[in-house]
């Protein structure tokens, strides 16, 4: 399994991250070892065991519909770095290709 | 060349639940901006979510009332994408393991019969801010609606024409909104649906390429988008051309849809199990609690106002197209109106009055309560049919008490026929040419003469007394 340079391109791009074609090479390689590490992992037979979606023990923890009053707004801006009659200001997003 | 058309619908709907999907912040639609959240919406570092059972429960319940298949062991997964309405950069959804799958509604098409529409699959997951852009070159985010959990319901391609969508989502809103787990209102935003169109020539054994219209914000725009749709496509296969995967835009002003861009191969959401939820098992007991927990739905009620209140079939049918009717006519009947004269006003005067005005039942100043004594006081007949016109108009756009306004304004119907008669009598000795034209069968007189009575009372007389007298008068001269 080797990993090429354009699925690092693809999987930064996806992560909004740059990289120099160097740097894409060097992440290529080291990517390339750790998937061929995990790869070792098909070699245990897993007929009929099913597919792993969590490693905890936990099982159906919930809590009951209750609302709780949200945070005071003046605390969470504080963070904001651009705000506007209490909504958060941030730069026009027109490309909605990723809108769920 | 004849073609058949294709349709799937994804539909969003918010869940009316006092918190969100995974956080305790408040649900709440029209809040000021950013005052329903916490750190969890905020996706700050460290928080950990928490599954928000009545949410699921809620999903369970229209998963049920859908005729789905109940998935026994789910979990949530992780969908990645980066958008300023969504603080964390994943939302969080059911992609392996819905609640609900393999369901169906039955469905009442214009011309009288049913058919059934398959669902697919139907999904429990949270919904995103509210991004607002503006000609100043930014967006502003209200984070108020981040977590909202939804149900998203995704049918079979079984739709094959734009009307059978239109009734597929009325039926569905039905549904779910008798469910109690939704309001459904499109207007606010909390039923949003995304349609899937394709047609292919009539005996073709693939499906042609579809188009999508996402975000379309009202029955009526699914409708006439389709329509659209389905046409321009037939188009460019006739003129010999093709159909590419691409979004399109229904746009309201000129009914027509319009590329908004093409789709270049799958979205690459990058799915995984969300490790901050453990599964969850969903017992037969438990199924069976939430079952039981599901209010009468629209057939039910139908089928108790015919057997037991005596109302049609067509107008039960009309009465229990939304809760909100249904539940205004139920309280009607319990404030002690006769059935199906209620059944007559909701339909009759009150509908109009609501078209007329472009008003929804809650808004309107009647309640069921004055509605119900109006509709006594013509029976008990105090006032007439033709007063209550104006009893009605009073009521329906202010809380006033109907009995106290009728005896205020000095509408009580006349029936008394010691205080008709010398008014009968007088009209009568003022007109002996309609007496003569009685007599000589002209029957048209009578109108003339109950008329001239009715105008001397102001409309108030009991017409049914008033012919009674003037009959027996006409035969003593």
């Amino acid at each position: 399994m080797a990993i090429t340079a354009d699925e690092v391109k693809h999987v930064a791009q996806l992560a909004k991250l740059e990289f120099t074609a160097d740097e894409l090479q060097m992440f290529a390689g080291q990517m390339d070892d750790i998937i061929t590490m995990v790869q070792q992992l098909s070699e245990v037979d897993t007929t009929g065991v099913p597919v792993t979606s969590t490693v905890a023990e936990a099982k159906n923890v919930m809590r009951k519909d209750v609302a709780v009053p949200g945070t005071d707004r003046e605390e969470l801006m504080k963070n904001v770095p651009q705000k506007d009659r209490g909504l958060i200001k941030v730069p026009a997003i027109i490309d909605e290709s990723e809108e769920a | 060349m004849n073609f058949e058309t294709t349709i799937g619908l994804e539909v969003h709907i918010e869940m009316k639940t006092k918190s969100k999907a995974f956080s305790p912040a408040p649900v709440q639609y029209g809040s000021e901006p950013n005052t329903n959240t916490n750190v969890l919406d905020w996706g700050y570092p460290g928080v950990l979510p928490e599954v928000n059972q009545g949410a699921l429960e809620y999903g369970m319940r229209a998963a049920l009332a859908l005729n789905c298949q109940i998935t026994k062991d789910i979990h949530f997964d992780r969908k990645n994408y980066f958008y300023p309405d969504n603080p964390k950069a994943y939302q969080i959804t059911q992609a392996q393991t819905p609640i609900g799958r393999e369901g169906y509604l039955e469905v009442e098409l214009e011309d009288g019969s049913t058919k059934k529409i398959g669902i697919e699959e139907m999904h429990v997951e949270e919904d995103a801010g509210k991004n607002t852009h503006d000609p100043d070159g930014y967006s502003y985010v209200d984070l108020n609606r981040q977590g909202t959990p939804l149900i998203e319901i995704v049918s079979k391609p079984d739709i094959a024409s734009a009307d059978e969508a239109y009734a597929y989502l009325k039926k569905l809103r039905q549904v779910i909104q008798f469910t109690g787990v939704s309001d459904v209102k499109m207007e606010e935003g909390s039923m949003r649906v995304d349609v899937n169109i394709s047609v292919r020539p009539i005996g073709s054994e693939q499906y042609g390429t579809k188009t999508e219209m996402k975000n379309l914000n009202s029955f009526e725009h699914v409708r006439s988008g389709l329509k659209f749709e389905e046409k321009r496509q037939e188009n460019v296969i006739r003129a010999g051309g093709s159909i590419q995967q691409e979004t399109r835009r229904f746009d309201v002003n000129t009914g027509e849809t319009v590329l908004m861009r093409v789709k270049e191969g799958k979205s690459d959401y990058r799915y995984f199990p969300e490790p901050d939820l453990p599964p969850i098992h969903i017992s037969d007991d438990w199924i069976k609690e939430v079952q039981d927990s599901i209010p009468e739905m629209p057939e039910d009620r139908r089928q108790r106002y015919v057997e037991q209140w005596g109302v049609t079939e067509y107008d039960a049918n009309v009465l229990t197209q939304t809760m909100e009717m249904s539940d205004f006519f139920e309280a009607t009947v319990a404030a002690g109106a006769d059935p199906k004269l209620a059944a007559n006003w909701l339909m009759g005067e009150v509908s109009a009055y609501m078209n007329d005005k472009k008003q929804e039942l809650a808004e309107l100043a009647l309640t069921p309560e004055h509605l119900a004594q109006m509709i006594g006081l013509i029976q008990d007949e105090t006032i007439s049919s033709k007063i209550a016109k104006k009893v009605f108009k009073q009521i329906v756009a202010n809380d006033t008490d109907p009995k106290a306004w009728v005896e205020e304004k000095g509408m009580v119907q006349l029936s008394d026929p010691a205080v008709l008669q010398p008014i009968i009598d007088e009209v009568l000795d003022n007109n002996e040419k309609s007496i003569e034209d009685f007599k000589n069968g002209k029957d048209r007189a009578v109108g003339f003469l109950v008329g001239n009575i009715m105008k001397q009372t102001r409309g108030k007389a009991n017409p049914k007394v008033v012919n009674q007298l003037l009959m027996a008068s006409l035969k003593e001269r």
